[in-house]
């Protein structure tokens, strides 16, 4: 456990929430980010257009890490056609599932949702089930 | 500002800074992502507390947030209030549980890091927007199979 980061986790998690409040209280919005992904992907949707701005909020952070932080962003450690499968899988399950970590995990665990209750039980198990037979002993 | 400028200001600000949560806090790193999954390994139990700081304070401000009428810049508030619980979210949160186990990513952190141009994000995220199309394709074939009702048609997805 030497690399156990409680603290910048926790302020990590809080700018998450604050973010997440701020679309909430100006758009009534939920920060779910696959959501807002496949909305952005789906032009017959109509509201493509603050999908592409919270987007765009979401590189301009990512260029600021780069900038300030660039140890923040690193590689995945597995291979690129293993990262392929796992990317098939996540962006077709969010929408099987109607979500992922930020709709479920922050927004809908937030408002007691029981649908989102269940999401973050399974995908919990399931990752850290399918991450131990994977990746397995250090 | 106009108020229509001061709304899409807010929305990027709002993308900002869950960028910059999702840096600080350790979630653009799928190795540690994938350390916090891990249970067979050297456990790094970090990444629990990412959501326990997002509940804690999202969950204060939802509250007071939605004592009001109606948000700031738009009619009303876009709150899921489905309760269903059903296979597809089941198996749905089982594919997603499995893909983050294996690549390390979710979508919010892979789309950050795709600004660092590492073959891995763009591989993620080209793949994941497939997955996405995908799951679309499937979606319109069954419901053309058999009529119209379906899990997710009409419902605000999160």
């Amino acid at each position: 456990m030497e690399n156990f980061t409680p603290v910048s986790a926790t302020l990590g998690g809080a700018l998450i929430g604050l973010a997440a409040s701020l679309l909430l209280l100006t758009q009534g919005r939920v920060a779910g980010i696959s959501g807002i992904l496949a909305g952005a992907i789906t032009p017959r949707s109509g509201e493509v257009g603050w999908r592409l701005t919270f987007i765009g909020g979401l590189l301009a952070g990512g260029l600021v890490l780069m900038l300030v932080w660039p140890a923040s962003i690193t590689a995945s450690p597995v291979s690129l056609p293993l990262v392929a499968l796992a990317g098939l899988l996540v962006g077709f399950g969010t929408r099987l599932g109607s979500g992922c970590t930020s709709g479920h995990g922050v927004c809908g665990l937030t408002r007691m949702s029981p649908r989102s209750g269940v999401a973050v039980c399974t995908f919990m198990a399931a990752g850290m089930l399918l991450a131990s037979l994977v990746h397995g002993g250090a | 500002m106009s108020q229509q400028l001061t709304s899409k200001a807010s929305i990027f600000l709002a993308g900002f800074i869950f960028a910059i949560g999702l840096g600080v806090s350790g979630m653009t790193s799928p190795a540690k992502v994938i350390a916090f999954l891990n249970l067979a390994g050297d456990w790094d139990p970090s990444l629990a507390f990412v959501m326990g700081g997002a509940i804690v304070v999202h969950g204060v401000l939802f509250r007071l947030i939605t004592r009001r009428s109606a948000p700031l810049f738009a009619r009303r508030f876009y709150i899921p209030t489905r309760r269903d619980l059903t296979p597809r979210l089941v198996i749905g949160s089982t594919m997603f549980g499995f893909g983050w186990a294996v690549g390390g990513y979710c979508p919010g952190p892979s789309v950050v890091s795709v600004v660092s141009l590492t073959p891995s994000a763009l591989v993620f995220v080209a793949a994941m927007i497939t997955g996405m199309y995908g799951f679309g394709l499937v979606e319109t074939q069954l419901q053309h199979n058999r009529g119209m009702t379906t899990d997710s048609t009409g419902s605000p997805s999160h």
